[in-house]
C-alpha cells in the first residue's frame, strides 16, 4: 500500500492500527491478528511445531477452531469413517484441548465452515485483522476487516505471537453500480463476482486488497456481501473488502460477541471512520456496469471461465490469446462440451447448494422459494448443506428441510462437503455438477467430476429442469 | 531454533542434479498431522532401491548431504525440509538451491550450504573414496572442511545471522515481544473474545 497522499484507503486505515512494529529497511511490518480461526486440515503442524519448540498459544482468547473441511453430513454421530479425516479431527480435538483453544467440534450447535461460524457469532467484526489457514478468509472482509489466507507457518507464527510479519498489499476498487443501485430480478452477488472474476482474469487481483465500492454494493445485505468478498482470492486478490455501513451494524447488534450497551456505541463511532477518504487513491480502478448483469455461470475450469447463462460455449478457436486459447481447449476437454452449444442446454448429474460462499440463510431461503412446488428433476441428484449447524437450525424452524425434502433433495449436517470433496460428497468421474461453491478446478469435487459454479437461484432452477437454468426458466 | 555454529557429521554423496521436492518426499506422505515422522517418506522411491546410497552402511547414518546442481525445485511443500531434517540431515550441500527450498530451509534450520560444481565433485570422489568420511560444517566462517579439504561455501548473511543467533521467524518475532505486549495495552476493551458466551 503506497501512499499516495493525504488521503487513506480502508484497506490502509486498517493496516496501520495493526501495526505492532513498522518495517526497517528491507524488513516486512509487524501487524497483530484480532481473529485467528483455525481448522482441522491446515493446523497440525503448526501445533506440533509450538510443541516441538515448547511455546504455547500466546492469545487462546483470540483464537478460534471448528470442524469442518473433513466432517461428514450424514450419520454424524457415528465415528468418522475416513482414518485420514478421523486422524485430522482428533488431532484438532487434543490440540485445542492441550492449548486452550476454544474449539465448537461436529454437533456442536455452533459447530460449521468456519468463514459461516465467525460472522453469525459476531466475531468478525469491521476494522479487525482476521486471518485463517484457508484463503477463503476473504470472506470476512464484507465487515471491513482486512481478512487473508495464511499458510501452515504462519499458522504457528500467529499462535505463537498473535502477530504476522507482512508486506504491504496494493489497493483496487471495483465499482459495482447501477442505475437504481438494485440488481435486475434473478441476478445476486454470486453473478456479480463471477462476472468481475470473468472480466480481470484468476490473476488480475494478485498482490491487491480488493475493495468493493458503489450503489450495488451499498445496498447488497451482510450475506451478499459476504458471497462477493469469499470469491476475492479466486481473482488472486490478498483480501476484499466492503466499507462497514449500516446494515452491517444491524447486523452485528445483539450478536453473541458483538459489544453491547456502551461499548456499542463507541464501536459503532470508530467503524464509521472506516471508509475510504475521498482524496485516496487506489492503485488499480475497475468498475462494473451492474444494469447489464444477467445470471452468471462457468464453463471451464477456473473461476475466470464464466459467461452469462444465455450465451453459448465459447469456440476456443475465437480467443487471440495463446494461453487462454489453450487453456479453453483443455477446459472443454476435460468438461465434455462442444463449443457453440447453448449453456441453457447443458444437462447436469447434481446440484449442490452449501459451502462458505452460499451455505448462508439467505441462500438457502432463496433457493427454497425457486423450489417450492416443484420436484427435482429425474436422474438429478441435489445436495443442501447448511454452511453452519445454526444455519440448519434456522432453516428448520422455518420449514425449509421440508421445502427441500419435499421437492426430492438431501437435507444435511453443516460442512465443506462437496465443495471440496474431503468428505465422502463427491462426484462420480464424468458427473456434471451445477454448484454454488467457490472453485471449478478439475476434480475439485471428486476425481473427473465437472463442475459449473453458479448462484443459488440459478443451482434451484437448474435442479428443477435438469439442465443449467434461470428461475424465468420456470415461468 | 537452536543456535548453529559448526556441525560434523558423515557426508553422503547423492550423484544426482535436479532433486526436485516430489523425490524428496513424495505427495502420499503429506497426509500426516505431525511435523516429524516424514524420515520414513525421505527420497522413498530411490530407497527402494538396495543400491541408492543411503541404504548403504555407513552412510544411512550421515547427516550432511552433498548433491548436485538445482537442488529442491518444484512444489513448495515445506514437507521436504521436515523430511531431511527428521531422517537427521543438519545440512544439504548443492551448487545451486531452488529459492523456495532456500527459504523453508531458513525457516526451520536446516543450512543450505551453496558451493561451486568443482568443489561438488571434489567432495564426491572423497566421500566415495573413504565412506564414513566426517565433514565440518563452521558456518561462523562459512568453510566445508572433510580431511585435508576445506572449501568456502556462500549463505545470505542475513539467514547466516540468524541461523548463527538460533532464530526462526518465530523467535525473531519473540525478540519483539515488548512492541506486542505494548501494542495490546492499548487494544479497545470492546474488542471481541472468542472464549465462548454461552
Ligand atoms: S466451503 Fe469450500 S472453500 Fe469454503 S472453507 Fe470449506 S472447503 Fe474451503
Amino acid at each position: 500500500m503506497t501512499n499516495h497522499g493525504a488521503g487513506r484507503t480502508l484497506a490502509e486505515k486498517v493496516w496501520d492500527q495493526h501495526l505492532v512494529r513498522k518495517a526497517e529497511g528491507s524488513e516486512p511490518d509487524l501487524l497483530y491478528i484480532d481473529l485467528h480461526l483455525v481448522h482441522e486440515v491446515t493446523s497440525p503442524q503448526a501445533f506440533d511445531g509450538l510443541r516441538l519448540a515448547g511455546r504455547t498459544v500466546r492469545r487462546p482468547d483470540l483464537t478460534l477452531a471448528t470442524e469442518d473441511h473433513n466432517v461428514p453430513t450424514l450419520d454424524v454421530l457415528a465415528p468418522i469413517a475416513d482414518p485420514v479425516s478421523r486422524t485430522q479431527v482428533e488431532t484438532l480435538r487434543r490440540n485445542c484441548a492441550e492449548f486452550g483453544v476454544p474449539l465448537y467440534p461436529m454437533n456442536h450447535a455452533e459447530q460449521g465452515i468456519v468463514h459461516v461460524v465467525g460472522p453469525q457469532l459476531g466475531l468478525t467484526q469491521p476494522g479487525l485483522t482476521v486471518v485463517c489457514g484457508d484463503s477463503h478468509t476473504s470472506t470476512h472482509g464484507a465487515f471491513g476487516a482486512l481478512a487473508f489466507g495464511i499458510g501452515t507457518s504462519e499458522v504457528e507464527h500467529v499462535l505463537a505471537t498473535q502477530t504476522l510479519p507482512l508486506n504491504r498489499f496494493k489497493t483496487m476498487a471495483i465499482n459495482v453500480n447501477s442505475s437504481d443501485g438494485t440488481l435486475r430480478p434473478g441476478v445476486t452477488s454470486k453473478d456479480v463476482v463471477l462476472a468481475m472474476i470473468a472480466q480481470i482474469g484468476t490473476g488480475g487481483g494478485q498482490g491487491y486488497v480488493l475493495e468493493y465500492r458503489g450503489n450495488v454494493i451499498e445496498n447488497l445485505s451482510m450475506e451478499a456481501r459476504m458471497t462477493i468478498c469469499n470469491m476475492s482470492i479466486e481473482a488472486g486478490a490478498r483480501a476484499g473488502m466492503i466499507a462497514p455501513d449500516d446494515t452491517t451494524f444491524a447486523y452485528l447488534k445483539g450478536r453473541d460477541h458483538a459489544p453491547s450497551g456502551a461499548a456499542w456505541d463507541e464501536a459503532v463511532a470508530a467503524w464509521r471512520g472506516l471508509r475510504t477518504d475521498d482524496e485516496a487513491v487506489f492503485d488499480a480502478e475497475i468498475h462494473i456496469d451492474a444494469d447489464a448483469l444477467t445470471p452468471f455461470v462457468t464453463w471451464g475450469t477456473n473461476p475466470g471461465q464464466g459467461l452469462p447463462l444465455s450465451e453459448n460455449v465459447p469456440d476456443p478457436a475465437r480467443i487471440i490469446d495463446e494461453n487462454e486459447r489453450v487453456a479453453a481447449e483443455k477446459a472443454l476437454t476435460y468438461m465434455g462440451l462442444q463449443a457453440g452449444t447453448p449453456l441453457r442446454k447443458i444437462t447436469v448429474d447434481t446440484v449442490f447448494v452449501g459451502s462458505c460462499t452460499n451455505g448462508r440463510i439467505e441462500d438457502l431461503r432463496a433457493a427454497a422459494k425457486i423450489l417450492d412446488g416443484h420436484k427435482v428433476a429425474d436422474g438429478v441428484r441435489m445436495l443442501v448443506v447448511p454452511g453452519s449447524m445454526r444455519v440448519r437450525a434456522q432453516a428448520e424452524q422455518e420449514g425449509l428441510d421440508k421445502v427441500f425434502t419435499a421437492a426430492g433433495a438431501e437435507w444435511r449436517s453443516a460442512g465443506c462437503s462437496m465443495c471440496l470433496g474431503m468428505n465422502p460428497d463427491q462426484l462420480a468421474p464424468g458427473e456434471r455438477s451445477a454448484s454454488t461453491s467457490n472453485r471449478n478446478f478439475e476434480g475439485r469435487q471428486g476425481k473427473g467430476g465437472r463442475t459449473h459454479l453458479v448462484s443459488p437461484l440459478v443451482a434451484a432452477a437448474t435442479a428443477v429442469r435438469g439442465t443449467l437454468s434461470s428461475p424465468e426458466d420456470l415461468r | 531454533m537452536e543456535p548453529f555454529t559448526t556441525h560434523t557429521g558423515i557426508g553422503v554423496p547423492l550423484r544426482r542434479s535436479n532433486v526436485d521436492t516430489d523425490q524428496i518426499i513424495p505427495a502420499v506422505y503429506l497426509k500426516r498431522v505431525t511435523r516429524t515422522g516424514f524420515a520414513d517418506g525421505l527420497f522413498s522411491a530411490w530407497r527402494a532401491d538396495e543400491s541408492f546410497v543411503l541404504n548403504i552402511e555407513p552412510f544411512s547414518r550421515g547427516s550432511v548431504l552433498v548433491a548436485g546442481p538445482d537442488f529442491g525445485t518444484g512444489s513448495s511443500r515445506e514437507h521436504a525440509v521436515w523430511a531431511l531434517m527428521d531422517y537427521g540431515f543438519r545440512v544439504v550441500i548443492s551448487s545451486r538451491f531452488a529459492d523456495i527450498f532456500r527459504g523453508n530451509s531458513a525457516k526451520q534450520g536446516l543450512i543450505a550450504a551453496q558451493v561451486t560444481q568443482p568443489d561438488v565433485e571434489l567432495l564426491w570422489k572423497l566421500l566415495e573414496n573413504e565412506p564414513g568420511t566426517e565433514v565440518t560444517v563452521d558456518l561462523r566462517e562459512k568453510t566445508v572442511q572433510a580431511k585435508d579439504l576445506t572449501v568456502g561455501f556462500e549463505i545470505d548473511d542475513y539467514t547466516r545471522w540468524r541461523l548463527l543467533e538460533g532464530l526462526d521467524d518465530i523467535g525473531l518475532t519473540l525478540r519483539h515481544t515488548d512492541d506486542i505486549a505494548a501494542f495490546e495495552a492499548g487494544r479497545p476493551a470492546r474488542l471481541p473474545v472468542t472464549t465462548p458466551v454461552r
